[in-house]
């Protein structure tokens, strides 16, 4: 039996009629039509889905979307305001924080999660931050040095 | 991975979770062992009873040199809150060792102890605490010792239709040195071993030592064998490596893809030995 469900996904209200079997990352891509969070792995490994709930970075992936009903959901769309990208989106730029873009989406969400609690973290923090999100392209030095590069955007 | 379809409730008192679970419901925590169930099918409930909306879960309180810790909360919770940090800095260690930042946001210390993974972190830690775990029913409400809670592999105390409601450890005292040491299967973050170690002394002896082990065998284990080695010694290096020795003696060790049973009992002995002299190391 489906069931109605009321959200807010990038500060903007969707209700929608959802199977409650449905994944929230099924869910955003398909229903709410967001592609931003990618599908990798389906099975709660390699973060590519990752979005934030209640600020919380999760794996959408392993989460229904019944499960976010009355729920603030922000997807890598909705870090970028009027036009200017987030100073993370801009340091994965500028420091080739992506290679072929795939796990990127989950890899920001996941960095903005790590840089909300710990605003300047050394590479440990940083690398320990991102465990839940896997790249096959970078070696992820890169991707460290764009979230230090945010970090210390951010902090100035 | 499309779980099969189920029934989704949303209680909003625990007398109506725990209804609901009478009747044959699932309880849904956080879902980061029952959704990849389900989505393998190899958990096909057929209603599901979401506790998010079921108040007096998230507490976090000290009473009478206990801390209580409500079942649905996080483990994130867990490793960043000062108040636990401070009373049980062995049970926020646990719980800052899980799985990666997204799955520690949402995994709860119930859900988890409840799926009773065999090498999941919080067993060991809640076995070297002595934890008290309450649970409730429809019928009422009664408490087990965590040794007594985790029976098998996947398999509690819990009877069909009942709940974890609260986990209780003893605020550490102070002077009392702990540590949790695990060797990480790095894929997945589960313990292949770990060891979770309490130690007190006393006028240069060990006065109280407690070791808890997870990964090793079927179901997490206090190594009453080990503290009593340990304890009445000086906490010599030599002392810690024979008392740890004894970890794994009269256990049947997994066996599996990532380590056979004598490396796990290997890993079992040096990783017992480090939680010792560590948790020595800051004992007062």
């Amino acid at each position: 039996m489906k069931r109605s469900i009321t959200l807010q996904i990038n500060g903007k209200t969707h209700t929608d009629e959802v199977e409650p079997r449905l994944l929230l990352i099924h869910y955003l891509r398909e229903v709410a039509g967001l592609t931003g969070p990618h599908i990798g792995c389906e099975t709660s490994l390699c973060g590519a889905c990752t979005v934030t709930v209640d600020g919380k970075a999760v794996k959408s992936c392993t989460m229904f979307a019944v499960q976010a009903d009355g729920r603030d959901v922000v997807t890598i769309e909705g870090l970028a305001s009027n036009g200017d990208l987030h100073p993370l989106q801009t340091a994965f730029w500028e420091e080739h924080g992506a290679q072929c873009g795939y796990c990127t989406p989950g890899m920001i969400m996941a960095s903005k999660q790590l840089l909300e609690r710990i605003p300047h973290p050394g590479e440990e923090e940083i690398r320990h931050g991102v465990k839940g999100n896997l790249c096959r392209c970078t070696g992820y030095q890169h991707i460290v040095n764009a979230v230090k590069a945010a970090a210390a955007k951010m902090g100035a | 991975m499309i779980a099969q379809n189920f029934e989704y409730e949303t209680p909003s008192t625990l007398e109506e979770a725990l209804e609901l679970l009478a009747d044959g419901a699932k309880a849904l925590a956080g879902g980061m062992s029952l959704i990849p169930l389900m989505k393998l099918r190899l958990a096909v409930p057929e209603r599901v009873v979401d506790l998010r909306r079921v108040p007096g879960l998230n507490s976090i309180r000290v009473a009478e040199g206990q801390l209580h810790i409500g079942a649905m909360v996080t483990h994130y919770e867990l490793e960043s809150t000062p108040l636990v940090r401070r009373s049980s800095p062995l049970l926020a260690a646990a719980a800052a060792s899980i799985g990666d930042v997204q799955v520690r946001n949402l995994g709860t210390l119930g859900g988890s102890i409840a799926h009773a993974d065999p090498a999941a972190d919080y067993p060991a830690a809640l076995q070297a605490l002595e934890a008290v775990i309450r649970i409730a029913g429809k019928g009422g409400e009664r408490a087990v010792s965590a040794a007594e809670f985790f029976v098998d592999t996947f398999t509690t105390a819990l009877e069909p239709g009942e709940l974890v409601v609260e986990v209780s450890v003893p605020v550490e005292a102070a002077g009392t040195g702990v540590r949790y040491e695990k060797c990480e299967q790095l894929a997945s973050g589960f313990a292949l071993v770990g060891v979770a170690a309490r130690v007190a002394k006393k006028g240069g002896k060990v006065s109280m030592a407690r070791v808890g082990v997870t990964g090793l065998a079927g179901s997490s284990y206090r190594a009453k064998n080990v503290e009593a080695l340990l304890e009445g010694t000086t906490g010599s290096a030599q002392d810690v490596t024979r008392a740890a020795a004894a970890v794994a003696e009269g256990k049947e060790a997994n066996s599996d893809i990532h380590a056979s049973a004598d490396y796990r009992a290997h890993l079992a002995r040096v990783y017992t030995a480090r939680a010792l002299r560590a948790a020595l190391g800051t004992a007062g």
